[in-house]
This record gives C-alpha cells, sequence and structure tokens, in this order.
C-alpha cells in the first residue's frame, strides 16, 4: 500500500513535465492532488501499520542478489508521514510560482518519490538509487526558481550531495563485496557478520556521508546556502525531508549495518575513545555553533537555516546515544523539526519575503508586521516556541528525550546540547522580535504610505498550509504517544540488532 | 584450412563489406542525380540493412571460430560475440543519426567507409592472433582517418584528421613492434600460443618491454592517458557522425580486443591443466605474470580517471568535453579490465577455481556492459550536439542557452544522457559503473583494488560538474536567442530512442545483462 506513495509522485512527475506550459492553475492543482494523494496513503500506511511489514519483495538483479524490497517499520511510517504532510505544504506555498510551473512540479514531485523510496527502502542498493535521485531535482528546483545567489548554492548544494553519496557508494560496495553474502538486502547484510575491523573504518565513512546531507557539522554549509537560495517550497523540502534523508542514512545504514564502527577504538585521543564520541561532538558542536552563528545573521532566512543544522544536531547526538530514550527523540526530533522548520521557511521565504520582498532584518524593523501582517506575526510566534523547544509543542518532547538519552550516555553532552537550546532560544525571540514585533515607533507619512500600499491578502493556500503544519507540531506536541507508539519498537528491534 | 569455415566465421564482415559496395553502387549509379536529402536516406538505409543482416551473421556463426591448424584465429561467442552485435547495433544508430545531415556530397563513400570501418571493428572483436589483430586495427583506423577528414570544406576536421592520422601511424608502429617482440619471443602470433611459451619459459625483460608498447599502441586507440592526446582535437575537428563513430564504435572495438588478450591470457591453458601438479604451476606463472602486466594498465587507468576528469572541468566546448569524458570513462573501464580475476593457490586449496573461471566471465560481462551502454549514451549525446551545432553553428557551451525552450525533447534527451554519463541512477550509466566497481570488487577486496574503485567514484563525483554546466546552461540560464530549433523526425525518433533505453535499462539492470551473459553459455 505505502508503496504507492512512491509509484504515485514519479507518475505525476512525469505527467506534470507533459502538462501544457501556459496554463500554471493547472499544474499546481494538478500537484497538489498527486501530493494529497501521497499523504493519504501515507496516513493510511501509518495508522493501519503496525511492526514491520515487507511491501514488495522482488528479484531485481539476479546476479548480485539484489533486491526490488520496500519495507516499513514505525520509523519509516512516521518519516512517510511526515514527508506526505511536507508534500502538500510545499505545494501549497508554492501556489504563486508562475514561472515553467509544470516543470517546476515536475522536478519537485520526483524529488518527493526519492524521498519516499529512501524511507521505504529495504535494499541498500535501492536505497542509494533513491537517494541519488532526489539530488538532481534539488539542483534545479533551486537553480531556476532560486534567488540568492542561486546557481552557486545549487551547485554548492548538488556537489556536497553527490560527494557525500560518492563515500556511501564506496561503503555500498565496499560492504557488499567484504561480505561475500550475495546481497544488498539491509537484513542480509546485517546478518553478514561483516569483521569488525571492516565496521571500524566503513563506519565513519558512510556516516559522514549521509551525514553530509543531514547537516553534520563541519560539513554543513551547503545548507545555509541552500536553504536561502532555494524557493520556499525547495527550503522547505530540504530542511523538511532532505537533511531527514541524510540522518535517516546514518541510522538505518551506518549504525544498522556497521553497529561495532560505534565500539571503543581502546585508546583514547583527546578525550575521544570511539567513533561514537566524535560524532556525538561534532553534533555538539554543530548545534551549538549553528545556534550562535544564527544570532549573528541580518538576513531573515539564515537565521532559519542555521537554525536547521543547530536542530539536526539534536538528530545526530540522538542517534549516537544508541539507547532507546535518545534514539527515540533523534526519530521524534526528525519529525518535528521537519514540520516545525517547513513552517518557518513558509512565513519567511513566502508570507513575508513575497510582501516585503526583503529578508534583513534593517529593512523588516520598519515595516511593523506584526500589525500589518497579523497572520504572519501570530504563525511565526506559533512556530517560534515550537522551534524554541516549549512544552506542548512537538519540538519539546523530541528534545527532551534527547537530553535525556544524552544524559545516560555522556553527562557532558547533555551541558553541551543544553547551551545549545539557550543560544536556540536567544535566536527565535531576536528574530521575531526584530521582524515582527519591532519597538520602532512608526512616523505619520509611514502609516500613510503603509495605508496607500496594503500588503496582499493572505491567501487561501497560506492559510490552509500553516494549518496543516501548525496542527501537526501541536498535535505531537500534546500527543507524541500517536507516534511514539510506532517509533518505540522500531528503534528497540533496530538497537537490539545493534547490541 | 576450409575456406568454407572462413566464409561462415567471416560472414558479418562479408556482408558489411558487400553491403558498402552496394551503397557505392546505388549511390553513384542509381541515385546519383537525386537530392541530397534522398541520396542520404537511400545510402543509409542501404547501410542499416547491411547492419542487420550482419547481426543475423553473427548469431549465425555459431560458437566454434575459426582455426588454422589447430591455432585459433578468429573466435566466436563470449566477448567476440557481444562486441560484434553491439558493434554493429552502433553503426546503425551512428547511420540512422546521418540523415539531415548535410556536411558532405559524398554520401555514398561515406557509408561505405563506416560500414569497411566497422568491418574492421568485428575482425579486431573476434581476432585471437596478432596479425589478424593488426589487419583489423589497420582496416578501422584508416576508415576512420578518412571519416574524420570527411568535411572537406572545414579547416578544423583536415586538422583534426591529420593529428589523427599521425598520432594513429605513431601508434600503430608501436603496436607492430611490440607484436614483433612477442613472435621473436615465443616463435607464434598466437595469443594462446604466446601463453603457453611464456608459462613455460618464464618471462623475460624483454616480454615487458613488449608489453608496454602493446599497451602504448592500444592505449591510444581507447585514448587513454598519456596516450590521449589526439582525442580532443578530432572529437572537435570531426564531423558529428564520425565523431559519433569514433566515440562508440571504435571504443567498443578496441576494448573488446584489450578484454580478449586479458581474458585470453589468463584463461587456462588445455593440455597442460592435466594433473594438479601441473596445474598449480601455471597457476601461479599465469598469476605472476598478469599481475606485472596489469600493472601498466592500473596505472594508466589512473591517469585517465583523473587527467579526464580534470581536464573536462575547464572545456567550453562541448565535444571537448565529450572528449575529456570518454577518457575519464576509458579509465574506467580500463580498471575493469586490469583486475580480471587472476588465480592464486590459495584457489586451489580452497578448490575456488572453478569459481573464478564465473567470476572472470562476470568481470568481462561488467566491461562489455560499460562499453555498450557507454557507446549508446555517446551516439545519442553526439546527436543532440550535432543538431545544436547545426541550429547555432558552434559547440560552445553557449550554444546550449536555453535549450529547454527552443526544443524541449532534445534538452530532456540531454538531461537523460548527460545524466547518465555522470552516473546518476537510475540510468544506465550508474548501473554500468555500480557494476564494473563490484566486479572489481569481488575480484580483489585488496588495498589496491579498493583504492582505484574508491578513486573512480570520487572522480565520477567530479564528473558532475561539468555535465551540470552543460546541463544549467540547457535548463536554468537565460537565453537571447529562443527561436525553436527543428530537428527531422528521424532524428527525434531515434534520439527519444535512446534516451528511453537509457532509462528502461537503468531501471530494469538485468535485461541486457542477461543479453550479454547468453553469450557466454
Amino acid at each position: 500500500m505505502l508503496a504507492w506513495c512512491i509509484y504515485i509522485s514519479f507518475t505525476g512527475a512525469f505527467i506534470a513535465a507533459l502538462l501544457p506550459k501556459d496554463k500554471p492553475a493547472l499544474a499546481r492543482w494538478f500537484a497538489l492532488a498527486v501530493a494529497a494523494a501521497g499523504l493519504a496513503i501515507a496516513a493510511v500506511g501509518f495508522a493501519a501499520g503496525t511492526g514491520r511489514e515487507v511491501i514488495v519483495d522482488a528479484l531485481w538483479v539476479p546476479t548480485m542478489g539484489i533486491h526490488y524490497l520496500l519495507v516499513a517499520d514505525g520509523i519509516s511510517r512516521v518519516l512517510v508521514l511526515l514527508t506526505g504532510i511536507a508534500a502538500v505544504a510545499g505545494v501549497l506555498f508554492s501556489w504563486n510560482v508562475d514561472l515553467r510551473t509544470n516543470q517546476f512540479f515536475a522536478f519537485y514531485l520526483a524529488l518527493i518519490g526519492g524521498v519516499y523510496g529512501v524511507f521505504l527502502s529495504g535494499d541498500l542498493f535501492l536505497l542509494f538509487v533513491s537517494y541519488e535521485i532526489a539530488i538532481v531535482p534539488k539542483y534545479f528546483l533551486i537553480a531556476i526558481w532560486g534567488s540568492t545567489r542561486r546557481e552557486y548554492g545549487a551547485m554548492k548544494l548538488a556537489l556536497y550531495s553527490f560527494t557525500g553519496s560518492a563515500m556511501v557508494l564506496i561503503g555500498l560496495l565496499a560492504a557488499y563485496a567484504t561480505s561475500g553474502a550475495h546481497t544488498t538486502t539491509l537484513a542480509g547484510l546485517a546478518h553478514a557478520g561483516l569483521p569488525v575491523s571492516f565496521q571500524m573504518w566503513c563506519f565513519p565513512l558512510v556516516f559522514v556521508g549521509f551525514g553530509i546531507l543531514a547537516g553534520l557539522w563541519p560539513f554543513h554549509t551547503w545548507a545555509p546556502t541552500g536553504h536561502v537560495a532555494a524557493p520556499t517550497a525547495a527550503s522547505m523540502l530540504l530542511a523538511g525531508v532532505v537533511m531527514k534523508l541524510g540522518a535517516y542514512g546514518c541510522l538505518r545504514v551506518a549504525i544498522g549495518l556497521f553497529p561495532h564502527g560505534l565500539d571503543p577504538w581502546g585508546v583514547t585521543f583527546i578525550g575521544l575513545g570511539s567513533w561514537r564520541d566524535v560524532f556525538a561532538l561534532l553534533a555538539v558542536i554543530g548545534i551549538i555553533y549553528g545556534a550562535l552563528v544564527a544570532l549573528a545573521q541580518t538576513d531573515f532566512k539564515f537565521v532559519i537555516g542555521y537554525s536547521s543544522v543547530s536542530h539536526m544536531g539534536f538528530v545526530l547526538l540522538g542517534l549516537v546515544t544508541l539507547n532507546q530514550i535518545g534514539v527515540d527523540g533523534a526519530v521524534l526530533q526528525m519529525f518535528s523539526h521537519g514540520v516545525i522548520a517547513g513552517l518557518l521557511f513558509a512565513i519567511v521565504g513566502r508570507i513575508v519575503y513575497d510582501r516585503t520582498h526583503t529578508r534583513q532584518f534593517a529593512d523588516l524593523e520598519h515595516m511593523h508586521l506584526a500589525r500589518r501582517l497579523p497572520f504572519a506575526a501570530w504563525a511565526f510566534v506559533v512556530a517560534g516556541v515550537a522551534s524554541m523547544g516549549l512544552p506542548g509543542f512537538s519540538g519539546f518532547i523530541a528534545e527532551l528525550q534527547v537530553l535525556v538519552g544524552a544524559w545516560r550516555a555522556n553527562p557532558l553532552w547533555t551541558f553541551g546540547a543544553g547551551v545549545g537550546i539557550v543560544v536556540g532560544v536567544a535566536y527565535t525571540w531576536r528574530a521575531l522580535q526584530k521582524a515582527f514585533f519591532t519597538d520602532i515607533i512608526p512616523g505619520a507619512h509611514v502609516l500613510e504610505e503603509e495605508k496607500a500600499h496594503p500588503f496582499a491578502p493572505i491567501t487561501w493556500p497560506e492559510i490552509a498550509g500553516v494549518a496543516l503544519l501548525g496542527i501537526s507540531t501541536v498535535a505531537v506536541g500534546v500527543y507524541p504517544r500517536v507516534l511514539l507508539d510506532q517509533i518505540e519498537p522500531a528503534v528497540k528491534a533496530l538497537l537490539g540488532g545493534v547490541q | 584450412m576450409n575456406y568454407a569455415d572462413l566464409f561462415r566465421a567471416m560472414l558479418p564482415e562479408t556482408v558489411l563489406e558487400i553491403a558498402a559496395l552496394l551503397v557505392l553502387v546505388v549511390d553513384l549509379g542509381i541515385v546519383r542525380k537525386a537530392a541530397l536529402q534522398t541520396r542520404v536516406a537511400v545510402a543509409s538505409f542501404l547501410g542499416i540493412a547491411g547492419c542487420i543482416v550482419a547481426i543475423w551473421g553473427v548469431y549465425s556463426a555459431g560458437n566454434s571460430g575459426f582455426s588454422v591448424d589447430g591455432q585459433l584465429l578468429l573466435s566466436a561467442g563470449s566477448i567476440a560475440g557481444v562486441a560484434q552485435v553491439g558493434i554493429l547495433v552502433l553503426t546503425a544508430i551512428t547511420l540512422l543519426l546521418l540523415v539531415g545531415e548535410e556536411f558532405t556530397r559524398h554520401v555514398g563513400e561515406y557509408v561505405a567507409v563506416v560500414l569497411m570501418a566497422a568491418a574492421g571493428g568485428l575482425i579486431i572483436a573476434a581476432a585471437q592472433d596478432l596479425l589478424v589483430i593488426f589487419i583489423g586495427l589497420e582496416l578501422l583506423s584508416l576508415g576512420l582517418y578518412i571519416l574524420t577528414a570527411f568535411a572537406k570544406k572545414s579547416g578544423k576536421s583536415a586538422e583534426a584528421a591529420m593529428k589523427y592520422y599521425l598520432f594513429g601511424g605513431m601508434s600503430a608502429a608501436f603496436l607492430l613492434f611490440g607484436f614483433s617482440y612477442f613472435y621473436g619471443l615465443t616463435g607464434t602470433t598466437n595469443l594462446s600460443g604466446i601463453q603457453t611459451a611464456i608459462v613455460q619459459t618464464g618471462p623475460t625483460p624483454l616480454f615487458y618491454v613488449a608489453w608496454i608498447l602493446v599497451v602504448a599502441g592500444l592505449g591510444f586507440k581507447v585514448a587513454a592517458v598519456p596516450f590521449h592526446l589526439w582525442a580532443p582535437d578530432t572529437y572537435e575537428g570531426a564531423p558529428a557522425p564520425a565523431a559519433a563513430f569514433i566515440a562508440s564504435v571504435s571504443k567498443v572495438a578496441s576494448f573488446a580486443l584489450l578484454l580478449t588478450i586479458g581474458s585470453q591470457w589468463l584463461t587456462l591453458v588445455p593440455g597442460q591443466t592435466s594433473g594438479l601438479v601441473g596445474l598449480v604451476v601455471d597457476l601461479q606463472a599465469i598469476s605472476q605474470v598478469w599481475t606485472k602486466l596489469a600493472i601498466t594498465i592500473l596505472l594508466v587507468s589512473a591517469a585517465s580517471m583523473v587527467l579526464g576528469n580534470l581536464a573536462a572541468l575547464a572545456q567550453s566546448s562541448v565535444r571537448r568535453l565529450l572528449a575529456y569524458s570518454a577518457i575519464a570513462h576509458a579509465g574506467y573501464i580500463l580498471l575493469g579490465v586490469a583486475t580480471l580475476p587472476h588465480y592464486s593457490m590459495a584457489d586451489i586449496h580452497h578448490s575456488l577455481a572453478a569459481y573464478k573461471i564465473v567470476a572472470a566471465a562476470n568481470s568481462a560481462i561488467a566491461v562489455l556492459y560499460y562499453i555498450l551502454t557507454y557507446g549508446l549514451t555517446t551516439i545519442g549525446a553526439f546527436g543532440v550536439v550535432s543538431v545544436v551545432e547545426r541550429a547555432t553553428g558552434s559547440d560552445k557551451l553557449d550554444s546550449f542557452l536555453g535549450l529547454h525552450k527552443r526544443n524541449p525533447l532534445l534538452a530532456a534527451v540531454l538531461l537523460v544522457l548527460f545524466l547518465s554519463l555522470a552516473g546518476i541512477p537510475p540510468l544506465v550509466g550508474f548501473w554500468a559503473k555500480f557494476n564494473l566497481f563490484a566486479a572489481v570488487l569481488n575480484v580483489g577486496a585488496g588495498p589496491v583494488p579498493f583504492t582505484l574503485v574508491a578513486l573512480a567514484i570520487a572522480m565520477s563525483a567530479v564528473s558532475l560538474y561539468y555535465y551540470l554546466q552543460v546541463l544549467k546552461r540547457a535548463y536554468v540560464m537565460p537565453a537571447a536567442d529562443e527561436s525553436p530549433i527543428k530537428t527531422n523526425p528521424v532524428t527525434t525518433v531515434v534520439l527519444v530512442a535512446i534516451a528511453a533505453a537509457v532509462i528502461v535499462m537503468g531501471c530494469f539492470p538485468a535485461l541486457l545483462q542477461n543479453w550479454i551473459a547468453s553469450f557466454y553459455s
């Protein structure tokens, strides 16, 4: 059933490419229908699914034992649901794309199809193929429809992604050749008994390869430029689901296949005793660094871009805790950040930017957006407090779990992450104040000017998109069990294989 | 010597030669007065018909090959069969893309030379004897020199042909020199005879000198660094259909030859393998010799991958870009050729010899898969370049500006083909690379093959940049001139079919693989 998410998206991409160029409305409604169908399937699959289910299993390339194997477990189902939500919201916030609309949605839906494919793959080869499929549409989405330094941002993103996937490919081939198991299924490779010495060098290779896309510090630099250059829907997808692809790969492939790569080296080098320590350190640095840099930005979108690096640090930290609660938190944080970052980018890139045509705080300060765009202001308040991790929103429960997990693994990590949370409150507050609730008192001529040139009214797709994402984060924040019931058994099974 | 057998073994070549003569007769006789377009259509049709009959000839030739006095001259089946069918199919496609070209009025001669050169390719693909190899190579090369020079009004074409000819003559001399050493050392020109002799007497330093000379000669044919200097100029100057032919058919033939030499010199020698002791000695001897020979190929391979990809980054002409990318791809393929499975003592102790023979077939299949799909993709790429060139008058990167508006279908084909060359799934270029690298690692998981595979993958990450440079112009950057580019229906259908094949074979890699494997059973 869930497999249809993939097929619908790719078919939709193909049809969208063939739609007439001069009928943007048709392309929009078509894309919305495809994305909504995907979300509906994802939701039904999420509600109906329990445990690990094999959706399709067919021998794809017999000579190498490659299977076309689609598998869903709790983690997959949560992330597929996230993809569905982000896809629909992305279409809604792209309602104003008038340039080559059919092509835009063709690339968009191809990207979505690739993302669904990664989350549902039970075969490493298939996972890699889907992962790579997602790279090319990203490039074109940013390069054609983007803004600030779009060609630079797009090329940087494409090369970073491709470098990361090259590392993963080396790991994949090495694992296949070393195991001698004549299979590329994740389960098959996990049981092949790869030598510990092999896992020791293959784990960091693959973890960094996927980590690049997850915004692992210091390989995160594509993220802010890419996010800023991208059109709104693409930034929403980048932060919302594409970065999750990386984190998902780290969990499913790097940790799932090479668990012994996390074992202690037996020697300590400047306080680091294993790859686990190394990556935890990088994650904590990412959390603090991303937050501090976000605090210093003058461009609204860069704030959100760096905040993504910081929040993804929590995901990576949660993953390397290797305990139930920490990994639960990491997966929950993937969902939570996907929704919240999508909302933030939508507000900054679409609702605000399309009316003000600036993202500089220095200009926004004089625009009194809280008064003139109350909808945007309140939506940002909701997204902002969710992003800060206030109770009642999904971010709280996710980051709390990561912190508890980190404390159990190594209390020092928790202190680092805690600093990041405090700075996170600061930059969100600063952005909120500078962009919306400025204390500059407007002169009379400014008020007249504003009256003469009112902002375009908020449109229904914007309201629908904000509602979808906002309700998602609140619902999970109020009742996290809805996701945790799926996540916990899956993480337990995965960690059971690891330990 | 039995002439009936010879005729049967040479049936495909004979068919091509007859077709070539027929084309000449028809073009210079019957349709001489007709319009150029008609003559092109008639000549390509006859040529394609010849290729199709020749494919039937390959299938009907069976698996026996042709021997004189117990010495195999021409093989059939396995590598030869796959490469021959590949050569014929690719030749037919280049002839199809000729429709609409106007670079020459001598259509009949052009098609005839293409067919004769293809016959040379067929001979190389099957040759098992140094002299036959040389005859085939010369037949192919002479054809290619002429084809390169075919645009008589273009100075670039003449320059390219001259460079190609001089380099080619030099490399042929090297090759022949190396062959003469082989003959002098072993007293035979037969590939398996040479192997037997070397295993019996042990390799002398002179043998390695001869090998280096041969590698230089063959490295020229496949445009591997440092014998690649002709490639960019020839790709740039030759008429587009000729360049496509050089980039695909000639490559397939030359790599098939390298593969033949590699796998021939690794196969167990019949008659000497009786008794376990003899077997062990043979295996060790073969293994040692091959390991040393392979080092040269590995060096050439690594140099080609690095230099080809890095030089391609700086190109502003798409044809030169394709030439450097061809050099890089030659590097990947040579990696597969150099790491054919060889045998060691351990294999005997663990009775793995049979497994290694299967692995050898798998490696060869992976290499063949790569060559064929690469050839197909390159022809398509040249097809697109040639259409753009005719419309804009240049093959510079900037002539691709706004292609998605000027001809959306052509832009889509370009997108598919270039992404396939860059190795993006689910296109066939990705699968070809994956399969090849997996075969390399399956053979030897030591540090050397692993490092080279890692290098190859890293370099193909680099290659994405220059392929995207072209696609960026086609899709992203604004164009000054947005007038539509017209293509004739035949070209459109062929190019779309190639792109579709690249997608389908990428999604179902087993299709082509099973077909290749069918020649091995």
